[in-house]
């Protein structure tokens, strides 16, 4: 108190105390959590509203309006996706004048009608806009979103329901799409496993056993069964497709669609705050669960989320073994010298090569040298189809494992000199050779420690997109790597994966303006996913560290 | 062997066996050896540091011996090298041998880690594992691979009474030893250390950390223990070793100034080195 009362120097004491240095260390941590809060701000902001249901507007235009109605016609419907101030020309009186207008964005849906998925409007050749309740939103197997007045339902018996007259269509259409459904699925469920069983089966014989009489009964005797099932495939089908939905779509044209086409429906301006919470719940339901349809810009990303979830978790199990058996060794066995550092070095170095190298060299080592190895000793029979000796998720998973191995080896070398000498004597004067100490005393007391590189290395690992691109991930994978089929895991099999479904829903879909909800929520599906990968592992460091908690020392 | 002469040439030994370590034990054995641990002309290097001068000494069987002398004299690094903990740093090295019950301790037959069985070992900072405390004493024990849970149970129960930690222990014999006291867990350290039934027991500076009341039942403890093992104690504290100990070494830089009975180095020291330490006047 005495002393800060006599110096009367502000500056000095300001320039002591170091509070600019304080005011910038607090200003660097806070644009970076901006940027961080900003970016996820905008992903949930856009990747949410994804799954809500929007209401549908009718929207009539002007005579002679710029930008005519989609398909022809006098109106159009669709959801608003976004207004933007527009410069452009508009006609008056004393001829054309640049103002700023308002455009809007519709996504128009009936992309079958209409041929495209947006229309652009400016708001001065709207004539009217209106939210009629009738309309329904459909959702179907091909095109789309379809918003359109249904005018019929035939049943599959040729029963006939008019919307306009019979109340109970609404429920009756829905009946209808259910039993579809089923179909679909009973259909799905014989074409794939069965099928699919029956023809691997073939294959095999086929390259097993030759020209042999008995595996020529063998494959008759499947082929028999595989025509059989195809037959019933066939009749599930047409059964499906014998119920038909008419409908008007709101530029006047009729359309006739088999009932198989429709995945589910919904009147969008005609639901109350839980119908909407329903069908946000049932639309996260459906992206978390089903399978991509129309180049994986409809549907489900189920398979992308397993095989990031699979692949992750494969990474783990190669990379810890691996990353802490390295460590121990440099740590407790090596002669702390001139060679240990620069090994150190390097390991450090390896963390920062760009992740494509990484992907090449599991191009060349893993696909080529090691895949191509083990097909030509154990499954010689099958080449030239290779089985190993191309990207699966084995070497992806290998590759992602090299890639993060050099944050694990960091992590476990400090947690393990961080484990107490005494504590080590103490072992070792209890009797206790190295490795003993090592496995029993060293190891547990270290792993809080390695799980934190564990952390880090899913976190790298589970978003990296760039090398997996070289070594076995695909655009649609025909099946996860993880089923019924014996022998239940398939290393070999492509995958998909989150982060490179983003890439390919944004930049390689043919209609990406469409895709972007969809980027958004996968997007936000990855981050999630991470998050639930990292916090799964802090609990467990959390109770270990609990367990393992040095306090003596 | 050169038993004989080693007898000769150290300090007076005939005298070694002091009432207590024959009174309490040893009716069953025969005659028990004044050269027990036989220290011969070593020298100790830390890299070029010589840490040991020349020392040669014998510990008699079953008795406290205790090492003073002022920081940095060379009795801990005496005594880490009894059970060879020394090795574990890099660029050590020694001349001369050490002798434990008529075997060298360098011999190179002789494994390491048998030796460290036999020479269990108290850490001046309390070094409980991070387990229960029934595991921190069948440590030793499952080491050397001995699964047995009649033979544990019993271990356990016997250290714990040998290292009076019994009654306060027994009941939460599977809590985390971490959740004990400071003095409780140097209790628990030494009753690891005799788990394994060793025959020497190297102490080094077991009470530095601890309360006098903690201190007070280490140090009864050592009374009790020494019936049954032969104890080598490092300490600062002058009166501990005028309490505990039979037999009372002092070092100065590194050499061996003085190796008497307790009560001779104390009350009528040969060396001025040593009364001068002992009255305080360095150190």
């Amino acid at each position: 108190m005495h002393a800060t009362t006599k110096d009367t120097s502000l500056t000095r004491t300001h320039a002591a105390a170091g509070e600019p240095f304080v005011w910038l260390t607090a200003m660097g941590l806070t644009l970076g959590l901006l940027m961080v809060i900003g970016l996820l701000g905008i992903i949930l902001a856009n990747g949410v509203p994804v799954f809500w249901p929007k209401k549908v507007y009718e929207v009539t235009l002007k005579a002679g309006a710029k930008n005519p109605v989609p398909g022809g016609g006098e109106s159009f419907a669709g959801e608003l996706v976004q207004t933007r101030t527009k410069r452009i020309p508009v006609l008056t009186a004393t001829g054309e004048v640049e103002t700023d207008q308002k455009e809007l964005q519709y996504f128009v849906g009936n992309k079958d009608v209409y041929g495209i998925n947006f229309a652009f409007v400016s708001r001065v050749d709207i004539e009217k806009q209106a939210l009629p309740k009738d309309i329904y939103s459909i959702e179907r197997m091909e095109y789309g979103d379809a918003f359109v007045y249904p005018l019929d339902l035939t049943l599959a018996d040729g029963t006939k329901i008019e919307a306009a007259v019979n109340p109970e269509f609404p429920s009756l259409f829905a009946d209808a799409v259910k039993a579809s459904n089923a179909l679909r699925d009973e259909i799905g469920h014989i074409e794939k496993k069965e099928i699919g069983r029956i023809n691997a089966q073939i294959n095999d014989l086929k390259v097993k056993g030759g020209e042999t009489k008995d595996s020529l009964n063998q494959i008759a005797q499947l082929e028999a069964q595989y025509e059989k099932l195809a037959s019933d495939a066939r009749t599930l089908r047409q059964e499906q497709q014998a119920a038909k939905i008419t409908f008007r779509a709101p530029n006047g044209t009729i359309k006739t669609q088999p009932i198989s086409e429709v995945v589910g429906f919904y009147q969008p301006n005609d639901l109350g705050l839980f119908q909407k919470i329903g069908i946000f719940l049932h639309n996260i339901w459906s992206f978390l669960s089903g399978e991509p349809r129309e180049a994986n810009t409809e549907g489900g990303i189920f398979p992308a989320i397993f095989g990031t979830f699979v692949m992750t978790l494969l990474m783990s199990i190669a990379v810890v073994p691996f990353g802490v058996l390295a460590a121990i060794y440099m740590r407790e066995y090596a002669k702390q010298g001139i060679l240990v550092r620069s090994v150190r070095i390097a390991v450090n170095n390896l963390a920062g090569v760009p992740s494509i190298v990484f992907g090449v060299f599991g191009l060349g080592f893993f696909v080529y040298f090691v895949g191509g190895g083990l097909d030509r000793w154990l499954f010689s029979d099958y080449l030239p189809t290779p089985t190993f000796g191309t990207g699966g998720i084995l070497w992806a998973a290998l590759t992602l494992a090299l890639m993060t191995v050099p944050v694990v080896i960091v992590a476990t070398e400090e947690a393990i000199s961080a484990v107490p000498r005494g504590m080590k004597e103490g072992s070792l004067a209890c009797g206790a050779s190295k490795w003993q100490t090592i496995q029993r005393i060293v190891l547990p007391a270290s792993v809080p420690g390695i799980l934190t590189g564990l952390i880090l290395a899913m976190a790298r690992g589970a978003g990296e997109v760039a090398p997996l691109m070289l070594v076995g991930v695909v655009k649609l994978a025909p099946s996860l790597p993880i089923d019924g089929e014996f022998p239940f895991v398939h290393l070999e099999r492509k995958f998909m994966h989150l982060g490179f479904h983003i890439y390919d829903l944004g930049f390689q879909s043919p209609d990406s303006e469409g895709a972007k909800p969809m980027v958004f929520a996968t997007t936000l599906l990855l981050i999630v996913l991470v998050v639930l990968l990292n916090i799964t592992a802090i609990f467990i460091r959390e109770r270990l560290r609990k367990k393992y908690a040095t306090g003596a020392f | 062997m050169n038993h004989e002469s080693a007898m000769s040439e150290t300090s007076p030994n005939s005298l070694s066996h002091s009432s207590s370590a024959t009174e309490n034990s040893a009716a069953s054995e025969e005659n028990l050896r004044s050269d027990y641990i036989k220290i011969c002309n070593f020298n100790f290097f830390y890299g070029s540091k010589q840490a040991l001068f020349d020392i040669s000494m014998d510990i008699p069987e079953r008795e406290v011996t205790a090492f003073i002398g002022p920081s940095g004299c060379g009795k801990s690094t005496l005594l880490r090298n009894l059970n060879r903990m020394n090795d574990l740093i890099d660029g050590v090295r020694h001349e001369g041998d050490v002798i434990v019950n008529g075997q060298s301790i360098y011999d190179p037959h002789i494994e390491v880690i048998s030796l460290r069985k036999r020479i269990g070992m108290v850490f001046q900072k309390s070094n409980p594992f991070p387990k229960s405390i029934y595991e921190n004493i069948v440590y030793p024990l499952r080491v050397a691979g001995q699964n047995k849970k009649s033979v544990l149970d019993e271990t356990v129960e016997r250290s714990l009474k040998g290292a009076a930690l019994w009654e306060e222990a027994k009941d939460r014999l599977h809590d985390s030893a971490l959740g004990l006291s400071g003095g409780q867990m140097q209790r628990l350290c030494i009753a690891r250390a005799i788990a394994n039934r060793p025959e020497i027991l190297l102490m080094d500076e077991p009470c530095s950390a601890l309360d006098p009341i903690a201190t007070a039942k280490v140090e009864e403890l050592i009374h009790s223990l020494k019936k049954d093992f032969t104890i080598v104690i490092v300490t600062h504290n002058m009166q501990q070793a005028t309490r505990c100990s039979q037999r009372t070494a002092f070092f100065y830089l590194g050499k061996l100034i003085e190796f008497d009975i307790t009560t001779k180095v104390f009350g009528n020291p040969s060396q001025k080195q040593t009364e001068d330490y002992i009255t305080g006047r360095f150190g």
